[in-house]
């Protein structure tokens, strides 16, 4: 629990010492694992986006790594302290935006702020210039002395980032930001963090969207179940996963497996066919025209009802990375 | 700027944890509460208009029907009303903890370096604020009616001390309820259900010796009709005499510090570990 004096002088500064480090971090609900040997290391002033679908585990380990619960495997340090035994001082140095905002309907967006400045132990005229600085950085000027609870579900999300910057936090922890707002507001959230992670802010973000994490983070890490299904750059998962798909709508499933073959043979890469929907999916290896698609298909007499090529999608990325390579090949054996 | 803030940041680390810290943070977590207030006025109403309602209601309509043994109805009154009004302090923090904890809030509270205890804290001080503004305008509408105090200054003091650990205690348990429902509604089913009839079942409307003997058993020991008899005894108000042998209600001041006292030791420890319970995962 003791801090020296020589420690606060080597993470305070923002950057400095302010990564995150985790090992075999896991959480256990009765019988269910949320969490299972969580391995991170994030450097200070870059940024880990945490990937999955809803009950991957990304909201627990945000929770852990925030101090709000406890885990039950491995540690975890953030800005240098124990995540365990030295909470109070990682709350000093970390920002928390949750999921749901997490701000007082019945206060106002000023008085919001500035009773979380107050227990960051700021002055009462400090919390009450940072509300008032921080307020006009999120365009909420306007709105300072309005109720919370009037306030619209951007403006709402909008003061909860406002809250986690009070204390200019070392590390950033931000659980599903974007959820909710608009296309512009998510544009302006993604410039906001650049420019925080350009000052040296470390960040943590939670996303249901390979977009956001593939435009923000330095690192990703893929969470299934639990568990850790993937991780590295961006670069790195996309040379994995490839970067489109082509969705073709068979007429006939019977036409599944010679469709598969045909489009091998022009683009190579693997396929995926759902017999229900008749749904085949073409993860190309290379580069492939649409209507070279076309005329594979047309000359092997094959009817397509549908045909589209889109971005990858975070189901894709858990077909590719979950399901064995070998399985993916042999499925029309 | 910068610089300053970062100083101000390290200083406040070398002071976090002390007893000052603690309680600037609490006044910081009462003054959310007291702009709550300000937003929603209805919040008062619980502690103000209702209390009224019922001194107009026993001194003017029911009042007549009944008589106390050696006195004035209205004098009798208000020493049971004061204490009901306070026994109905729990809903307060029930309803705005249970809220919290509904709403996620607390999660905010919990990421921040302040310290845990100074929230409760926080709702203390609101709460107690509240529930004293209740005993001066009790006290102000039982002049209105027509009572007074008649012991001595010295006696007054201990009656209003009395009811502030009274309030004290109706609030920790109040704070434990908040902390067990699982929605703010649940509070006020819970305070109908429970607190209303403890409150009637007691001498603070009538005189125990009117009741069947069962009842006046309950109500001789129940300790609302304690606090009600040392409040009337300490006011110089007139204490209707009982038949049903009771050692508290013989020795109300005494007996009605020893009740909180003793609800307090049982209610602290059991809130304190709700509370660690709520808060940790």
């Amino acid at each position: 629990m003791y801090e020296s004096s020589v420690q606060h002088t080597q993470t305070h500064g923002r950057g400095s010492a302010g990564g995150v480090v985790a090992h075999g971090l896991g959480k256990r609900y009765g019988d269910l694992w949320a969490l299972r040997d969580l391995d991170l290391t994030v450097a200070p002033g870059s940024v880990l986006g945490l990937l999955g679908h809803n009950g991957a585990g990304k909201t627990t380990a945000i929770r852990i790594l925030t101090t709000l619960s406890s885990p039950s495997t491995g540690h975890a340090s953030v800005a240098g302290f124990d995540v365990v035994t030295q909470a109070a001082a990682v709350r000093r140095r970390i920002g928390v935006a949750a999921q749901q905002a997490t701000v007082d309907g019945l206060l106002t967006g000023r008085h919001n702020l500035e009773m979380v400045g107050r227990l960051h132990g700021l002055a009462r005229s400090a919390a009450r210039a940072r509300a008032d600085e921080l307020l006009a950085e999120l365009d909420l000027g306007d709105a300072a002395g309005r109720l919370v609870k009037t306030y619209s579900g951007g403006m709402r999300r909008r003061l909860d980032l406002a809250a986690t910057l009070v204390a200019r936090p070392s590390v950033l922890f931000l659980d599903e930001p974007s959820t909710g707002l608009d296309p512009q507001s998510r544009g302006d959230l993604w410039g906001m963090l650049r420019g925080l992670v350009s000052e040296g802010t470390t960040i943590i973000l939670t996303t249901q969207y390979l977009e956001e994490a593939d435009r923000l983070a330095d690192d990703i890490v893929v969470l299934d179940h639990g568990r850790v299904a993937a991780q590295g750059t961006p670069a790195e998962l996309k040379a994995r996963i490839g970067s489109d798909r082509i969705d073709i709508r068979l007429a006939l499933a019977n036409d599944a497996t010679r469709a598969a073959e045909l489009l091998y043979l022009l683009a190579g890469g693997t396929t995926s066919f759902d017999p229900e929907t008749r749904l085949l999916i073409l993860s190309p290896k290379e580069q492939v025209r649409l209507i070279d698609v076309v005329r594979a298909l047309d000359a092997g007499g094959i009817e397509a009802v549908d045909l589209n090529r889109r971005e990858v999608t975070l189901d894709d990325v858990f077909l590719t990375l979950t399901t064995p390579k070998h399985e993916r090949e042999d499925v029309f054996a | 700027m910068n610089t300053a803030f970062a100083a101000e940041a390290i200083n406040n680390e070398v002071q976090h944890g002390r007893v000052s810290t603690i309680w600037s943070e609490a006044i910081v977590y009462a003054g959310r509460n007291l702009a709550h207030i300000r937003q929603i006025p209805e919040k008062l109403l619980d502690v103000t208009a209702q209390p009224l309602m019922f001194v107009l209601l026993f001194a003017y309509v029911f009042g007549g029907a009944i008589s106390v043994p050696g006195g004035n109805y209205r004098e009798y009154l208000i020493g049971g009303i004061l204490v009901q009004s306070l026994s109905f302090g729990m809903m307060g923090p029930g309803v705005a903890i249970a809220s919290d904890l509904t709403e996620g809030v607390i999660d905010r509270f919990r990421s921040l370096p302040a310290s845990r205890s100074a929230y409760l804290l926080g709702h203390y001080l609101a709460e107690i604020a509240g529930l004293c503004v209740a005993i001066v305008v009790l006290l102000g509408a039982g002049l209105a009616v027509g009572w007074r105090a008649h012991a001595g200054v010295g006696e007054f003091v201990v009656a209003l001390l009395l009811l502030i650990t009274f309030a004290t205690t109706m609030i920790w348990i109040g704070t434990f309820v908040g902390l067990s429902v699982r929605s703010p509604e649940a509070v006020q089913g819970l305070a109908f259900v429970v607190v209303f009839p403890i409150t009637f079942l007691s001498n603070a409307f009538v005189p125990v010796n009117t009741m069947p003997s069962v009842l006046q058993t309950f109500a001789a020991w129940n300790p609302i009709s304690v606090i009600v008899a040392a409040t009337r005894h300490l006011f110089g108000n007139p204490v209707a005499p009982i038949t049903t042998h009771s050692w508290p209600l013989e020795h109300p001041v005494v007996a009605g510090f020893g009740y909180c006292a003793l609800l307090l030791a049982i209610m602290v420890p059991l809130t304190l570990r709700r509370y660690r319970i709520r808060t940790t995962d």
